[in-house]
């Protein structure tokens, strides 16, 4: 089984704090790791290589350094990874971002399926899975918390939904979205982490993965973010004090015309 | 690469070292060299952040215009709400964006347009109507029973081919952010997802969609200058739901397609609902959380208790639903759901950022939490620091009989 898996390094969350002053994000100083979705998809797909057989293609598009995040992937069992990287692909919106990786996707060629966490933390989009599946013009199932089985070239799946859960039979090759869920990552081996330290991560631009140049970046980015502003600052409320029975009597009272 | 060949540049003639731009980076990619700014280009993403902030024009964008699409921007019109359907039952959020989409088709001088895809849902039409809808674009056929990803993006990619709305509006929903996704990438368009503000540029008449991004700590406001339609996802609970009015009536469009519109690759098996959740989270009103205060799965049953009485849902942070007290359906937080209600309150949740991510946009926050210096008592609307299990008790004793349940 080939399977290809869609990362995206992002800033640590843990670690952003904001300036009360300014109310902006510090950034500096904030290490950059795996887009914590994208750990659940490196895991399954790792976990189907070692079920079934093939190997796993870990893919990501960003700026040089984000070869530290694809080789984080090889040490959790990834077995190749490819970054897309050229000044071109900036500015690139979720359109451009998905176009970019289909076509390093069909580069790969061979392949089962593509597994992608169910969103970036730090876009929130949930939009690129979705994108590449249609750029490929392959099925997709989105938000999935369990793969059930698998049958020759058909997958059971099970999504998540808001008031339960979709069971989903798919064909590959295609595309899987995936949520926390689904499994609980590994840690690095240390046989992994030998093996990071040596990988050769393969670097594409623009022109190795035949993209149309109207597609990319900036210029095949339909949206464009024209202000950026941080939001006003909650302000912190009160504290409501003393004995139990009378501040509950209290907060009631507050909050009783929005229960109505 | 050097400065020439990248879409961004500082014209240093005019940059006058005042470092506003250095600031207004939400990448850290500028910073102040000999007293000029310079760009970390591994670093910027091109947002155009700094090209607003700056005060002498010093910061240059170059973008090629016409890009893509030669289109007839004239040929485009209307604001359409995909309205999302469970078993028949359209979901509240189409609803607020049918209230949030009357405002801009009235600033736009257009129609308000609803499009429903399901199966013998025709009676929703006058729902639909007497929510403001002035046209209902439908497709009701057994093959649309359930949502699924193919054909529900051939059929609303059909009709926006055909009757090419301005701008389409769907719900973040776990279903509309799969389907809007496929779609915008189909017709070539520009898709801006979790909007939590829309508005028209009066001047040139272009959708602004403000939206959260690194987990609500920075805003951005994005346009889709040169495609159609402009497309944006909205979050629960975001915008105000459209009035009732029967007196309103509009007019049907229906369609029927060939039968390799409705191909499917994915072959729905089943749909099994949770019972737990008598209350969808996304949607609803109030929601009682629990964290590692709680203590232990058996306790939980105190936040059912106040959620029942409240008509609310149950929440959880991530500690509660890593220690197995409660399935991960029920998180909120960065890697679980993103809520917005009425209110929310929090027990026994210290307030983690990643948990605050996910509920902070909530109208009221209630925090119990016996740590005084918990961080979600400087988020929280009103504050009682208390143990959960004498707070949480009194409070439902008291709700229900004010609110006489």
């Amino acid at each position: 089984m080939n399977i290809i898996v869609c990362i995206k390094q992002v800033p640590n969350t843990t670690e952003v704090r904001i300036n009360p002053e300014t109310n902006t994000l510090i950034r500096d100083g904030v290490e950059s790791v795996i887009n914590p979705f994208d750990t659940y998809a490196i895991e399954e797909g790792v976990r189907l290589k070692e079920k079934f057989g093939g190997k796993v293609t870990v893919v990501s598009m960003g700026p040089p350094q984000a070869e530290t995040a694809l080789r984080e992937a090889i040490s959790l069992g990834c077995d190749e990874a490819i970054l897309l990287t050229d000044r071109r692909f900036a500015g690139s919106d979720t359109w451009a971002t998905s176009y970019t990786l289909s076509q390093a996707i069909r580069k790969i060629n061979a392949f089962d399926v593509v597994i992608c966490g169910k969103q970036a933390s730090d876009g929130d989009t949930a939009q690129v899975g979705p994108g590449i599946s249609t750029h490929l013009d392959i099925p997709q199932v989105t938000y999935v918390k369990k793969i059930e089985r698998i049958d020759g070239n058909i997958a059971k799946v099970e999504r998540l939904m808001e008031e339960g859960y979709e069971i989903i039979e798919i064909g590959f090759p295609c595309l899987l979205t995936v949520v926390k869920e689904i499994n609980e990552p590994r840690l690095p081996s240390l046989r992994g982490k030998m093996k990071a330290k040596k990988a050769q991560i393969k670097k594409w631009n623009a022109d190795d993965v035949a993209c149309n140049i109207r597609g990319i970046g900036l210029d095949g980015s339909p949206t464009r973010v024209v202000k950026i502003f941080t939001p006003p600052a909650r302000e912190s409320g009160r504290i409501l004090e003393g004995e139990i029975p009378e501040v509950c009597d209290r907060l009631v009272d507050y909050v009783k015309d929005e229960v109505i | 690469m050097d400065q020439g060949e990248s879409r961004i540049k500082i014209i240093r003639d005019k940059c006058t070292g005042c470092a506003i731009c250095v600031k207004a980076c939400p990448f850290n990619a500028l910073s102040m060299k000999d007293k000029k700014a310079v760009i970390d280009y591994d670093k910027c993403t091109i947002c155009g952040g700094c090209q607003e902030a700056c005060r002498f024009n010093a910061i240059e964008i170059k973008r090629v215009a016409g890009t893509r699409n030669e289109i007839d921007f004239s040929s485009y019109k209307d604001v359409w709400v995909f309205c999302e359907q469970k078993k028949g039952i359209i979901q509240t959020v189409s609803y607020e964006l049918l209230g949030e989409g009357k405002k801009l088709a009235e600033k736009l001088n257009s129609r308000l347009c609803a499009v429903l895809l399901g199966n013998e849902v025709r009676d929703k039409v006058d729902v639909l109507y007497a929510r403001g809808a002035e046209v209902v674009y439908m497709a009701d056929t057994p093959k649309l029973k359930h949502y699924q990803d193919e054909p529900y993006t051939n059929v609303l990619v059909k009709l926006i081919n055909e009757f090419k709305p301005e701008i389409v509006l769907c719900g973040a929903t776990t279903i509309g952010r799969s389907l809007i996704s496929r779609v915008a990438v189909r017709i070539n368009a520009g898709l801006t997802a979790d909007c939590t503000g829309l508005d028209i540029d009066n001047e040139k008449k272009l959708l602004l969609q403000t939206r959260p991004a690194f987990g609500g700590n920075i805003m951005a406001t994005i346009i889709t200058p040169e495609h159609r339609p402009q497309m944006a996802t909205v979050r629960h609970k975001v915008m105000k739901e459209a009035k009732v009015d029967g007196s309103l009536k509009g007019s049907l469009v229906e369609r029927h397609y060939e039968d390799d519109v409705f191909i499917s690759r994915t072959r729905l098996l089943d749909i099994v609902e949770e019972i737990e959740e008598t209350v969808n989270l996304a949607e609803a009103d109030i929601i009682v959380s629990g964290g590692r205060g709680v203590g232990g799965p058996e306790n939980f049953d105190l936040i059912r208790n106040l959620a029942k009485v409240l008509n609310g849902a149950v929440g959880a942070s991530r500690s509660a639903v890593d220690a197995d007290w409660i399935p991960y359906s029920h998180q909120v937080g960065q890697t679980g759901k993103t809520v917005c209600p009425k209110i929310y309150i929090a027990c026994g949740i210290s307030g983690q950022i990643q948990h605050l991510i996910g509920m902070q946009s909530s109208k009221i926050i209630i925090a119990v939490n016996k740590d005084p210096d918990a961080p979600i008592f400087k988020i929280a609307t009103y504050g009682i620091v208390g143990d959960l299990f004498q707070v949480v008790p009194a409070l439902t004793k008291k709700f229900q009989e004010v609110l006489k349940r």
